[in-house]
């Protein structure tokens, strides 16, 4: 009987250990979080709080800082290229988010409909994604040269004028967000295919035999079941496309465009501090794009939630 | 083998509605091909002019091929060598960054999904606000943060503020969370550590999920130009990104050898594309989010 009991009594007395030092619980924990989180107040947290300190000081690289209070705010709101490299990426935006949602949940729709072809058209569709801004900003801004330039060459050989793609406002807009169409197609393309691959095909097949047409079958099954990939990546885009910067410093060569006409905000905030070397000036927009940045995320994000929560009632 | 965090692989067929009639398939197969070729364009024409000798580059109308096929331009670029010490840094930052990356946030994961301790709220909402926040706002602070901390132009000044991943938290956290409770507790119950249990049970069972946190990591890593370009000023430390931002100007009108680089630029992550097509399109895919 000894030899029965003993390994119960272990089991036991190891039970009652755990109970007071349960390995899941207290100080281990934090150690596990601490490597992420160091770096994360470190490279995040704190640069917000930093922003908003140096933001009332007249503050520069070099010499020390003067408290200024909020006038480096009131310069800002004074200030017209803020506002206008403020609209420039509100105009960015707006042109790029539409192509770069529908486009690719077309292609997706295309490319879900043909056979054994498909990894084909993915492939072509998706290799630009995977290139640095630096080397789509040399092919486009080879592609769009005057005179010699692919394009160009081609309209005028089809008796058409020659565009001026980067050298007039709006065109030059118009002529970067087809690039950065280009570019990021690929990666909503790929959100778009995995959504259509969460779709158990037998709706489809149980749809097709009780005679539901194919156009029935995309407006009752595909599109509603899709809703909540097609919101993700709405809101994926329109937070992508604020922060733009580097291809439309690399395209336009460090340059405010075309009569002032394509400079984002973030270009404008990194030369007021690398540049002109105003750190409190740069710190002040950085907080006020900071503030927009994130009230839009939020209100898309309660946007994707009552669109989310729509869907479920609905199906 | 059970692996974690897998979805239906995007990789296999994706399917949608049934019963076309006869010619729908091949229109889309027609628009598909026409347009799939618009895509593929730039890249051919970069490769056609990088292979042209430099002077019949700027000859209009266009023609996609010169009077002789030559390697000119990549041998003139990969002699002046800068390229080469581009690639190594590129290589050194980005596998740091997504080493990096793997090891801090499945260990955040593996406690927010694995046990209990004050505070795990208010640091889940954390995670959950870095989500949104843009670090290109912050740029400036950063840099100054940086410089205080003697790490401008270093390549530690690089890879550390790319570290913090909070995406990757959230990737790991999912994964972690589709797993029954049951299977830690024999190895509870034999006294192993948390640690133990992390290394020997949970990151084995997660290989799935490590390529592709790790593979995402590694191509927004890999392509990430505007802190580098901020961050560094010595040539010699230029990622691929950052020093061929500088080509356009310092070229000129040599266009060959304007796109041999870009070409040359592009080869790292288009091979490793090519060769691991299936994993990439599900990492990004299965991660979701851009950084």
């Amino acid at each position: 009987m000894a030899t029965a009991t003993e390994p119960l009594t272990r089991v036991a007395a190891r039970t009652r250990a755990r109970r007071i030092r349960d390995p899941r619980t207290g100080r281990a924990a934090l150690l596990f979080t601490a490597p992420f989180f160091v770096l994360f107040v470190l490279f995040l947290f704190w640069p917000v709080l930093s922003a908003l300190r140096t933001s009332l000081f007249d503050d520069s690289l070099v010499g020390s800082a003067t408290w200024v209070g909020l006038e480096n705010y009131a310069e800002l709101l004074d200030d017209p290229n803020f506002w206008a490299s403020m609209w420039h990426t509100a105009f960015f935006t707006l042109l790029s988010v539409p192509p770069l949602v529908v486009l690719p949940l077309a292609l997706a729709l295309l490319v879900s409909r043909v056979g054994r072809l498909q990894w084909l058209f993915r492939l072509a569709f998706f290799a630009p994604y995977v290139l640095p801004v630096s080397v789509v900003v040399l092919i486009w801004n080879w592609l769009y040269q005057p005179g010699f330039g692919l394009i160009n060459s081609y309209l005028t050989s089809l008796g058409l004028a020659e565009v001026n793609w980067l050298g007039q406002p709006v065109v030059a807009m118009v002529s970067i967000v087809i690039a950065t169409v280009w570019w990021t197609f690929g990666f909503n393309f790929v959100l778009y295919l995995a959504g259509l691959q969460e779709i158990p095909r037998e709706l489809y097949e149980a749809a097709a035999t009780d005679g539901a047409t194919p156009g029935q079958q995309l407006r009752r099954i595909t599109v509603p079941l899709l809703s909540s990939t097609i919101v993700l990546v709405t809101t994926l885009q329109v937070i992508a496309s604020l922060k733009v910067f580097d291809q439309i410093y690399l395209l336009q060569l460090g340059t405010p465009g075309p009569e002032n006409s394509t400079r984002p905000a973030i270009q404008y905030i990194y030369e007021a501090g690398f540049t002109q070397y105003r750190i409190g000036y740069a710190s002040a927009m950085s907080f006020v794009f900071f503030v927009v940045v994130v009230a839009v995320a939020i209100l898309s994000i309660w946007l994707v939630r009552r669109a989310g929560t729509r869907t479920v009632v609905s199906s | 083998m059970t692996t974690l965090g897998t979805r239906r692989p995007v990789s296999g067929l994706v399917e949608g509605p049934r019963g076309h009639r006869g010619w729908v398939r091949p229109v889309i197969y027609a628009v598909l091909v026409v347009l799939a070729l618009v895509w593929v364009v730039p890249l051919a024409w970069a490769v056609a002019t990088s292979l042209k000798p430099d002077a019949e580059t700027t000859i209009a109308p266009v023609s996609w091929f010169g009077s002789e096929v030559t390697l000119d331009a990549y041998r003139v670029a990969l002699e002046q060598g800068e390229i080469l010490k581009w690639y190594f840094n590129s290589l050194l930052t980005t596998s740091l960054i997504t080493a990096g990356t793997i090891v801090t946030a499945s260990l955040a994961a593996f406690a927010f999904s694995r046990m209990r301790f004050r505070g795990r709220d208010l640091l889940m909402w954390m995670v959950l606000a870095g989500l949104i926040v843009p670090f290109q706002a912050l740029i400036v602070p950063l840099f100054t943060q940086m410089t205080a901390f003697g790490l401008a132009d270093t390549y530690w000044g690089i890879v550390l503020p790319q570290l913090a991943s909070p995406i990757a938290v959230l990737v790991f956290k999912r994964a972690f969370d589709a797993v029954p409770r049951e299977l830690e507790e024999s190895a509870l119950v034999d006294g192993a550590s948390m640690w133990r249990i992390y290394w020997l049970i949970w990151m084995p069972l997660s290989r799935a999920t490590i390529a592709a946190v790790g593979i995402f990591t590694f191509v927004i890593a890999w392509n990430t130009f505007f802190w580098p370009f901020v961050v560094t000023s010595a040539g010699s430390l230029f990622t691929i990104p950052v020093g061929l931002a500088n080509v356009q100007t310092s070229y000129g009108a040599l266009y060959a050898q304007q796109m041999a680089l870009a070409v040359l630029g592009a080869l790292p992550l288009l091979i490793a594309f090519l060769l691991f097509q299936r994993q990439i399109v599900q990492g990004i895919a299965n991660t979701g989010l851009k950084g």
